[in-house]
């Protein structure tokens, strides 16, 4: 691997919405250290946010693997969930299958996936009902 | 405009944040579903919501909005306005209903 790449990992718990987003604010202030423009930083930590929470919400928890290069931000979230049965509904802005008690804290809008492809500047998403599911993005640097 | 004019003029609380209010406001933006306002709201805006939980705090650092402005006397509890310190996130709050603090707040705008 290359000098010029930071990697930095991150274990997520499932259900715990105390720390969710923590991890999202971590890559966010590593970023600001590094000097990254504000809307290329803006861009990630949403589509990264999303992610976090979804892995919280969903799949019982996941890992994220974050590399930054001095071109782009690449973001991976696993997760060994329930996976996806219908990617195409997930994708499609206001499909949720959150409960009310998670609707109730503010969340289940049905934004979480179109907000994650609209944010990055690739997406690519590879789902297996029972087995989990993978998210590959990539943010380009301005 | 900076927040400091609009606690000041509108007699907004301040939860946490004390030592940001010079930040510049630029707009605002209304809304209580989380993602939603990660999606929509815009960097410096005044976010007006009745959401008041922890998750609040982390859509506003990714976000970059300037303040959340609890309405409708929301009230934060001490682990969010604890969460909102560590995170230099504004917190603010005030008895009126949303549709009055943002009419409220876009009069402010105007004013430049």
């Amino acid at each position: 691997m290359p000098d010029n790449v930071l990697t930095l990992h991150y274990d997520i718990e499932g259900n715990d919405f105390t720390s969710a987003g923590e991890a999202s604010g971590d890559v966010k202030r590593k970023l600001r250290m590094l000097g990254i423009s504000p809307n290329t930083i803006r861009k990630l930590a949403v589509a990264m946010y999303e992610g976090e929470i979804n892995q919280v919400i969903h799949a019982n928890g996941g890992h994220i693997d974050v590399e930054i290069t001095p071109q782009l931000i690449k973001i991976v979230l696993s997760d060994e969930g329930p996976g996806i049965p219908d990617v195409e509904a997930a994708m499609s802005e206001g499909f949720s299958t959150a409960t009310e008690e998670i609707h109730n804290m503010g969340f289940g809008a049905g934004m979480g996936l179109p907000n994650m492809k609209k944010y990055s500047d690739t997406f690519e998403l590879e789902t297996e009902v029972g087995k989990g599911t993978v998210i590959t993005m990539t943010v380009n640097i301005e | 405009m900076k927040l400091r004019d609009f606690v000041n003029d509108m007699g907004l609380r301040v939860f946490a944040g004390e030592d940001n209010l010079d930040t510049e406001v630029t707009g605002g933006y209304c809304g209580d579903l989380l993602s939603w306002v990660m999606g929509r709201a815009k960097p410096g805006d005044m976010w007006i919501t009745i959401m008041s939980n922890l998750n609040t705090v982390a859509v506003a650092v990714m976000s970059d909005v300037a303040a959340v402005l609890m309405a409708e006397g929301v009230e934060p509890g001490d682990d969010v306005i604890q969460r909102a310190r560590e995170r230099d996130v504004v917190l603010l709050g005030s008895d009126e209903p949303i549709y009055e603090l943002a009419a409220a707040v876009s009069k402010k705008l105007g004013e430049g």
